[in-house]
């Protein structure tokens, strides 16, 4: 019983990484940026609708739709300013630009809240505490439902954007060729900027949920990343319901293996990445090659 | 009345200069043909007309605009499209989803309209492009830039890689939609399949035009040596 409870626990933490990556596998899969700092553009996220809950009091959920416009127009400005310039002098320069990005972001962050450790946990209500016991061995808690369902649903509503409606079909046309959408009437520039309003948009929705279900600090962010970006991989870059398995089989992992000791639990997690890595791309043994 | 008007366009690609000083005119439904070597410069002529690449120097005006530094897809929303070589398909999207996508100007074109001048896609529609074969993907493309509802169609080479007997069924497609009154530009190696499709041919070399001239009254031996070059003009 103790491992359906681990497995269990697991999809609920999944989740939460699904939602994580979620913008950093539309960003990748839309414009081929490595965000590095999607992990601090969801604690910056946290930090806005922090500030929301402090200055009105309302619930962070709440909050969080006040805060979503100012997370929205954020990405597409950071796109248009910097993003676009860093995509256009090669592939490394994005990753360059979005690391440094990262250092300003956490800095910032550092000079406006100080290093204190915050919370929203405690102005969620009910709902951070609420559990259910299903047999002796197994408890679900209310907030893990909540990020499961809503990870699902924003995967689930993703799919339909992107299968169903004109702006769905351009935003995958630009992905696979930008060059060619712009010759059939495709404003690239804006659709790569709507692609990045939305993974800051989702990023931040992450931010939330870190903020709600743990504790955040200005320095969480790579932490996060690391997280996001492991659930990218093992679920293949660029597939959308790829990241949402990938997140919730690098959550099942982490969980099974804090079940053998609690020690392992961010190991295992590690070690399915890095077995994916080797069964899928012969990652880890060609690039020491290379590297040599 | 001059629907695109070319002045003194310099194309460079570094430092390579693929187009020195072109300058002409396409009339409201004219069928143009651009033919030469590799290399003469027509594709680069092609899509700096579509805006896909910037000029060094020169102009371009469409329907006495000047669009030169319009990017490429302002312009297609005036009404000029390109079918570029190599196709240059969405391949995961479907044969519907590439229509779809394209729709930038509303007028004669749309899904069912295309479908039925290229009914070979009908059976493919919801097909991933890149399962599609090689006549079938050209008759996207075309399909493609026609959604845009284009007042000028640019085609580069839109026979390259395919079967005689494809080539045959593209033209003939074709021929319906030039018949139409759309104002055509093209990329053509075949050069007796150029003389005959074309009202005017221009022939360029070396990144230069170096013959003009009504289809009917260019004899071939004419042609020929611009084409290659054999006798270069003073």
């Amino acid at each position: 019983m103790t491992i359906v409870n681990a497995v269990v626990q697991g999809i609920f933490l999944g989740a939460f990484y699904a939602v994580l990556a979620c913008g950093l596998s539309i960003m990748f899969g839309v414009m081929r940026i490595i965000n590095l700092a999607h992990g601090d553009v969801a604690v910056l996220g946290a930090y806005v609708v922090f500030v929301i809950v402090d200055s009105t009091g309302m619930s962070p959920f709440v909050a969080f739709v006040v805060a979503l416009p100012v997370m929205i127009v954020l990405g597409y400005v950071l796109q248009l300013t910097i993003l676009e310039r860093s995509l256009k002098s090669g592939i490394l320069t994005p990753l360059l630009a979005t690391f440094g990005l990262s250092i300003v972001i956490q800095n910032l962050l550092l000079i406006k809240f100080s290093p204190d450790v915050r919370s929203l946990g405690g102005n969620a209500g009910a709902v951070t505490t609420s559990s259910w016991q299903v047999t002796s061995g197994l408890s679900v808690s209310a907030l893990g439902l909540v990020i499961l369902v809503v990870a699902v649903l924003l995967f689930g509503a993703l799919q339909l954007f992107l299968s169903r409606t004109p702006a769905g079909w351009k935003m995958r046309a630009t992905a696979e060729d930008a060059d060619a959408a712009e010759l059939v009437g495709i404003n690239s520039r804006d659709v790569y900027a709507r692609a990045t309003a939305l993974a800051v948009a989702i990023a931040a929705l992450g931010g939330l949920f870190l903020a709600i279900r743990s504790v955040f600090d200005p320095l969480s962010g790579p932490t996060q990343l690391i997280f996001a970006f492991e659930a990218v991989v093992i679920g293949g870059m660029g597939s959308l319901w790829g990241t949402l398995l990938g997140g919730l089989a690098l959550g099942v992992a982490q969980t099974v293996g804090a079940q053998i000791n609690p020690e392992y639990s961010v190991l295992t997690g590690h070690l399915l990445f890095l077995a994916v890595l080797i069964v899928r791309y012969g990652g880890v043994r060609v690039s020491l090659r290379t590297a040599r | 009345m001059t629907l695109v008007r070319v002045e003194e366009l310099d194309c460079r690609y570094g430092l390579l200069q693929a187009v020195r000083g072109v300058s002409f005119e396409v009339a409201l439904g004219e069928t143009v043909a651009l033919i030469g070597a590799n290399g003469a410069g027509k594709s680069t002529l092609l899509r700096t007309i579509a805006g896909a690449h910037k000029p060094h120097s020169g102009r371009v005006l469409f329907d006495g605009t000047d669009v030169t530094s319009m990017p490429a897809h302002r312009r297609v929303s005036l009404g000029i499209a390109l079918v570029p070589e190599g196709r240059r398909l969405f391949p995961s999207l479907t044969v519907e989803e590439n229509l779809r996508a394209a729709a930038a100007r509303k007028g004669r074109w749309n899904v069912q309209s295309v479908l039925e001048v290229f009914p070979v896609l009908q059976p493919r529609r919801h097909m991933a492009a890149a399962t599609l074969s090689g006549g079938e993907q050209q008759a996207v493309a075309i399909g493609r830039a026609l959604m845009c509802n284009p007042r000028l169609l640019l085609l580069d080479e839109v026979s390259l890689g395919l079967a005689p007997i494809v080539v045959e069924a593209v033209y003939r497609s074709l021929a319906g939609i030039i018949s139409e009154g759309t104002t055509v530009l093209l990329v053509e190696q075949d050069l007796a399949r150029a003389l005959k499709v074309a009202g005017r041919v221009i022939c360029m070399l070396e990144g230069r035009i170096v013959l003009e001239g009504e289809a009917a009254s260019l004899d071939r031996d004419r042609v020929v040596e611009a084409y290659f070059g054999l006798k270069r003009p003073a």
